[in-house]
């Protein structure tokens, strides 16, 4: 690790920021030093993205100081703030996918000559720009025809192009796989090496320690500490962003029992063409069947087509003991099956109705809407699961969109919970939710499974699969490749399941 | 209408003479195209089914071709009529612009071109007439009659104008004030647009009769056309006043049902926009064929005055089944 | 309970200030503007006609009000219009009875809403694609029935239905504050509302929540073309004779903006008939306004428009926050963000609810 400069490049002190109802940042004070890495840390809704808003512009901050390089600013909007050194890159990129690459590292300033675009020498530039990140591309194809990866390093490059003094990047590991994770890394290294000052938000402790240089930890709108990381552990990390010590970081696994109730669910033969070969699942009452398996190996196809997302062209599904067809969500709610897709913004949460409504309306949908749920009904429906699952918001008529998304995944949790379903599919239960609400989840699976309830759950933290799961299915190339069970419930076993050769059977 | 039944006689008997008299190339009956707007209104309907009428009445063989209300349709419709080498084009253009290339073709191709209803912006040797209704002498024909049955007595107009910036509008507007403009006792106390539409003519009314003391302080309603004063003698009637008595009415177009309005007592007088361009088209270019004789520029169709002495009913009957 | 019904009063406060200042403002230059008479056994005056002319809009805005819930648009609304009132006039024409000629004009009206719904909903067309395809090829449709002209009829049952009055009142307000009640009501009282709420919303996520949206979307396109089919008969009703060339011109104009001064997003979501049929009253508190005050028709579009400006400014979203802040002194509470508790309930006391 570096040794980090004591030169401090951007302080922020006493950053105040108030909402209509709430104090969401209380004084907070923060130094970024040149060439250094500083992760920005906190449980959802402990004012992280609050303070970076502040910090970039997009808010006005109600109280404190900002000092650039020793200079007070107070930008006004975050073109402003660009043009003081200050670019940030979104977990969302924001960049246009119908443009070419070129086009958007130069948005808004492209070169001209005689009034015109120079296009040749905007592509000349953008080649020279982005090779100084390692990436040869075609600059004159669209954004949105690369990875996010790339996207987000163009991202990077845009912002550093425009800024150039402190970088904040929000999130940015949250959709890239961890070859991607390791060339963003290396980018990132070598940006902090030319003297940048670099912000980075993350929930993946692991990177946090693989590349911060000081870590800052904000609680509940308020500073809570910041220390260098070479004199921070895991668990001192944990207990200042939770405020307690977290049980599952020291939750050992018990060895699961093997299940063999009653089937709840089976199917045969089931796949769509082009989505998810055909497989074989049964479904045992009180189980949790892990699916893991690499982007794009079939995980969320598989929960499409169980749920009807996809309609299935191939075999045949039974619940109890009668053939059904699976054509629509509709028919798969008919049949006791619930679905917390991946993507909570776009499959998730109706952002403008209230904590209230997305509780209920699941329910109400089965219900039909001849058989409305009183408000009463309703009310007493939101209270119990905002009491059971601990979702923390000022009342439960609050949009949902407003909520962290820690809360918002309890939010789509408690909706399905209010069908009683008899199988409840979840993708990616645990993504981009704070450590807490992590922790609390992963708890809320054992407990649900407990009730009885069968699960299927997908996730890419192959540590927090093999806690809770039954048995696990191993996924690649659009097929169910090997199931795990008993002792081989490990997350080496699963490495090694999806790394096997194709034409080898992996696993026992 | 009268002076059709006379020429029509006239005309039979001269192309039984010129069967009898003339080659047989002479003899063939004359082919004309006509291209139509549309069918927008109900008089362009009524336009449509006289043109149509008066070409069987005559042995003239029509070819007639409706623009859907496009100008690129028209100029497609006059090319291929050039093609069939007809002997005279009848032409309603839907805008005033753009016709010099075509009207040039046709010019060379020799073959005469009369406007109807409208005319258009160009050199007028490109065409050979234009029959055409006077907008402002429909006005002013309005605006006489109302002085003359006043009569002296003071009396306040209401006004329902055609879609406002609309030449029929302005025109109308135009004449009718010349028409009452040396007499004092006549006063245009509201004017609003009614759209040409019988709702909005219905619309506007009632609010003139409630800004007018309830319609006690209006004498007259001229509108700028049947459609409105159709909507407007129901406002009438509902507001509890009898038209045609307590409020006068006089419109313009002279269709159908105003006739059946008048017939009732509920309207006095319109003023006839004829439909029959084509009769007058007709007439000129036979005299052309026949004697060579080249027509004035511009033919001004009659405005005729209508009014409840004239039999409305029996119009009707005559008009109902135009197509209006 | 209390506390609701002034959250929803308080949702239409904008619309009822606007309202009342368009109101006020008629009375300014028109000095009889409430004056109300009782002649020929029906209420008659200025306010009468505001609540009588502004039915056709004010229906149309039922619809509309619906469709935009769901992130939609029916653009067609107007030749609906023209082609419910064809149809009802033929069909008189024709002999049949009332109740024929209304079952009719209601089935062509819905019919061409299902073919809105099937076009948006099954097959994926923008909605205002998919309905500008009906407003341009209604108004031939309509064309088509009466053959060009303004097919009249003298069936007195029809023409009660336009001008005729009952308890009163004109039949087109009765109609129109039936039929706002009956599907506010309708929307409200079943799970409707929130269902056309969140499909406008999100509609995947609703779909996947098992929200048959298909089936929604259609039967909220249906609704739109039945109101604008009650609006036609209407219209056609009340001129004796269907105007296809006229009837229903240009309104789906003023339904939408009907809707967006109620204050729908046209984003789809939130929404509120009643704030819309205010709209629709604005609307035509204007339009009669303009007619009594006796100026010269050149201006009345540009007074409807400044009016109409005026009042989408004063509802925007920067001038709303701007009136929060000055207010904001006095309502801001001193509440700091909710502690977590010490330690989070552990979630076995969950169990299985229901």
């Amino acid at each position: 690790m570096n040794a980090t400069s004591s030169e401090v490049l951007y302080r922020a002190e006493g950053v105040s920021k108030r909402f209509p109802g709430a104090l969401v940042l209380d004084g907070v004070d923060f130094i970024l030093r040149r060439g250094e890495v500083h992760a920005l840390l906190g449980e959802n809704g402990a004012g992280k993205s609050t303070l970076i808003k502040c910090l970039t512009g997009a808010y006005r901050r109600d109280g404190g100081t900002l000092l650039l390089d020793g200079e007070s600013i107070d930008p006004r909007g975050t073109q402003e703030a660009q043009g003081l050194g200050i670019g940030t890159v979104y977990q969302e990129i924001n960049l246009l996918p119908n443009l070419s690459v070129a086009d958007n590292l130069f948005l808004g300033r492209q070169p001209r000559r005689f009034g015109l675009v120079s296009t040749a020498a905007m592509r000349r530039a953008a080649r020279g720009i982005l090779a100084g990140y390692g990436l040869d591309i075609d600059v004159a194809a669209d954004l949105g025809s690369f990875s996010v990866a790339i996207q987000q390093l163009i991202a990077i490059a845009r912002a550093v192009n425009l800024s150039g003094k402190v970088l904040i990047l929000d999130e940015p590991t949250a959709s890239l796989d961890a070859q991607e994770v390791g060339t963003l890394f290396a980018v990132v290294r070598d940006l902090r090496a030319r003297g940048l000052g670099i912000v980075f938000i993350t929930h993946f402790l692991d990177q946090v320690f693989e590349i911060a240089d000081r870590i800052t930890v904000l609680r509940n709108g308020r500073l809570v500490g910041s220390k260098p990381t070479a004199e921070m552990s895991r668990v001192e990390l944990v207990t200042m962003m939770l405020g307690r010590a977290l049980e599952q970081e020291t939750h050992s696994r018990a060895p699961q029992p093997e299940i063999s109730g009653a089937a709840v669910a089976e199917f045969k033969g089931f796949g769509k063409a082009g989505k998810i070969a055909p497989f074989d699942l049964t479904v045992r009452a009180g189980e949790v069947i892990g699916v893991a398996g690499l982007l794009g190996s079939g995980r969320t196809e598989t929960a499409e087509v169980l749920f009807g997302v996809e309609r299935a062209d191939s075999g045949e599904a039974r619940v109890g003991a009668k053939a059904v067809s699976l054509t629509s969500p509709r028919a798969a709610v008919a049949q006791g099956f619930g679905f917390c897709p991946e993507d909570r913004k776009t499959s998730g949460i109706i952002a403008d109705l209230s904590l209230r409504e997305n509780i209920a309306l699941a329910l109400q949908a089965r219900r039909g809407w001849s058989r409305p749920l009183s408000r009463r009904e309703q009310n007493a429906l939101a209270d119990r699961y905002i009491q059971a699952l601990d979702i923390r918001t000022s009342d439960r008529e609050k949009p949902v969109g407003l909520l962290s998304g820690g809360n918002q995944q309890k939010a789509i949790l408690a909706r399905w919970l209010a069908l009683n379903p008899s199988f409840l599919i979840l993708d990616e239960p645990t993504r981009g939710i704070d450590v807490g609400a992590h922790a609390e989840i992963i708890r809320l699976i054992e407990g649900l499974c407990a009730a009885g309830m069968s699960l299927l759950v997908i996730s890419s933290e192959l540590e927090e699969l093999v806690v809770y799961s039954t048995r696990i299915l191993v996924l690649r190339d659009r097929a169910h490749v090997a199931e795990l069970t008993g002792s081989d419930l490990t997350p080496d076993q699963i490495v090694h399941a999806i790394a096997a050769d194709g034409s080898g059977q992996a696993g026992a | 209408m009268h002076f059709k039944h006379d020429f029509r006689t006239l005309f039979a008997g001269a192309t039984l003479l010129a069967a009898v008299a003339a080659p047989p190339a002479l003899a063939a009956e004359m082919t004309i195209g006509f291209s139509q707007i549309g069918s927008e209104s109900g008089w362009r309907a009524a336009e449509t089914t006289l043109t149509k009428l008066q070409a069987e009445e005559r042995g003239i063989n029509l070819k007639f071709a409706d623009a859907q209300q496009k100008q690129e349709n028209q100029i497609k419709a006059v090319r291929s009529f050039i093609a069939q080498g007809v002997d005279a084009i009848l032409l309603a253009p839907v805008v005033a612009t753009g016709w010099d290339a075509v009207l040039e073709e046709a010019k060379d191709a020799e073959i005469p071109v009369v406007l109807l209803d409208r005319t258009v912006d160009a050199r007028d040797d490109l065409y050979m007439t234009a029959v055409t209704s006077d907008l402002v002498h429909e006005g002013r024909v309005a605006g006489q009659w109302l002085t003359d049955s006043v009569a002296g007595k003071d009396c306040n107009v209401v006004e329902l104008q055609g879609t406002t910036g609309s030449s029929p509008a302005i025109d109308r507007k135009n004449g009718f004030e010349q028409a009452i403009a040396d007499h004092a006792n006549l006063k245009i106390i509201r004017s609003q647009t009614g759209d040409f539409t019988r709702a909005k003519g219905k619309e506007v009314m009632e609010s003139f009769i409630k800004a007018e003391n309830g319609g006690r302080n209006i004498c007259a309603l001229y509108a700028h056309n049947d459609d409105m004063a159709v909507g407007a003698i129901q406002a009438i009637k509902e507001a509890g006043l009898k038209p045609g008595q307590d409020i006068l009415v006089v419109s313009i177009d002279a269709v159908p049902d105003i006739f059946q309005a008048m017939a009732a007592g509920e309207a006095n007088a319109t003023v006839e926009l004829t439909p029959n361009m084509a009769g007058p088209a007709f007439d000129v270019l036979e005299a052309f064929f026949k004697d060579g004789i080249l027509p004035p520029k511009w033919i001004q169709t009659e405005s005729k005055l209508f009014t409840q002495n004239d039999d409305p009913l029996k119009i009707y009957e005559e008009k109902k089944n135009l197509g209006y | 309970m209390i506390a609701a019904a002034q959250a929803a009063l308080r949702r239409f406060v904008p619309q009822l200030i606007a309202l009342a200042t368009i109101l006020a403002l008629n009375a300014l230059v028109f000095p009889g503007f409430f004056d109300i008479e009782f002649q020929n056994g029906r209420l008659y005056g200025s306010v009468v006609d505001v609540l009588n002319r502004g039915a056709p809009v004010a229906l149309l805005a039922i619809g509309m009000t619906l469709v935009i819930a769901t992130k939609g648009i029916d653009l067609s609304v107007g030749a609906v219009m023209a082609i419910a009132g064809a149809v009802v006039a033929a069909t008189v024409a024709g002999g049949a009875s009332l109740a024929t000629a209304l079952l009719f004009a209601a089935a062509a009206g819905i019919a061409c809403g299902l073919w809105n719904g099937f076009l948006v909903a099954v097959l994926g067309m923008q909605p205002i694609v998919a309905t500008l395809i009906l407003m341009v090829a209604g108004r031939g449709i309509a064309q088509l029935i009466t053959e060009g002209a303004i097919l009249t009829f003298n069936h007195q049952g029809l023409i009660f239905i336009g001008s005729g009055a009952f308890a009163g009142l004109p039949m087109p307000v009765l109609i129109w504050l039936a039929l706002g009640a009956a599907v506010t009501l309708a929307v409200r009282r079943s799970a409707l509302g929130m269902l056309i709420e969140a499909t406008g919303i999100n509609r995947r996520a609703s779909t996947l929540c098992g929200i048959n949206s298909l089936v929604l979307l259609l039967a909220v396109y249906a609704v739109s073309g039945f109101c604008a089919a009650v609006a036609g008969v209407i219209i056609a009703a009340d001129i004796k004779g269907a105007d296809a060339n006229n009837a229903g011109l240009w309104l789906e104009l003023d339904a939408i903006l009907a809707v967006v001064i109620g204050g729908t997003s046209l984003l789809g979501g939130r929404f509120s008939i009643v704030a819309s049929l205010l709209g629709a009253m604005i609307i035509q508190s204007i339009n009669t306004g303009i007619l009594l005050s006796g100026f010269p028709p050149e201006f009345n579009l540009i007074i409807k428009a400044a009016i109409i400006v005026v009042i989408l400014v004063m509802q925007s979203p920067a001038v709303q926050t701007l009136y929060d802040f000055l207010r904001s002194p006095s309502e801001v509470p001193t509440e700091t963000p909710r502690q977590l508790p010490g330690e989070a309930e552990a979630p076995e006391s969950l169990g299985r609810p229901q």
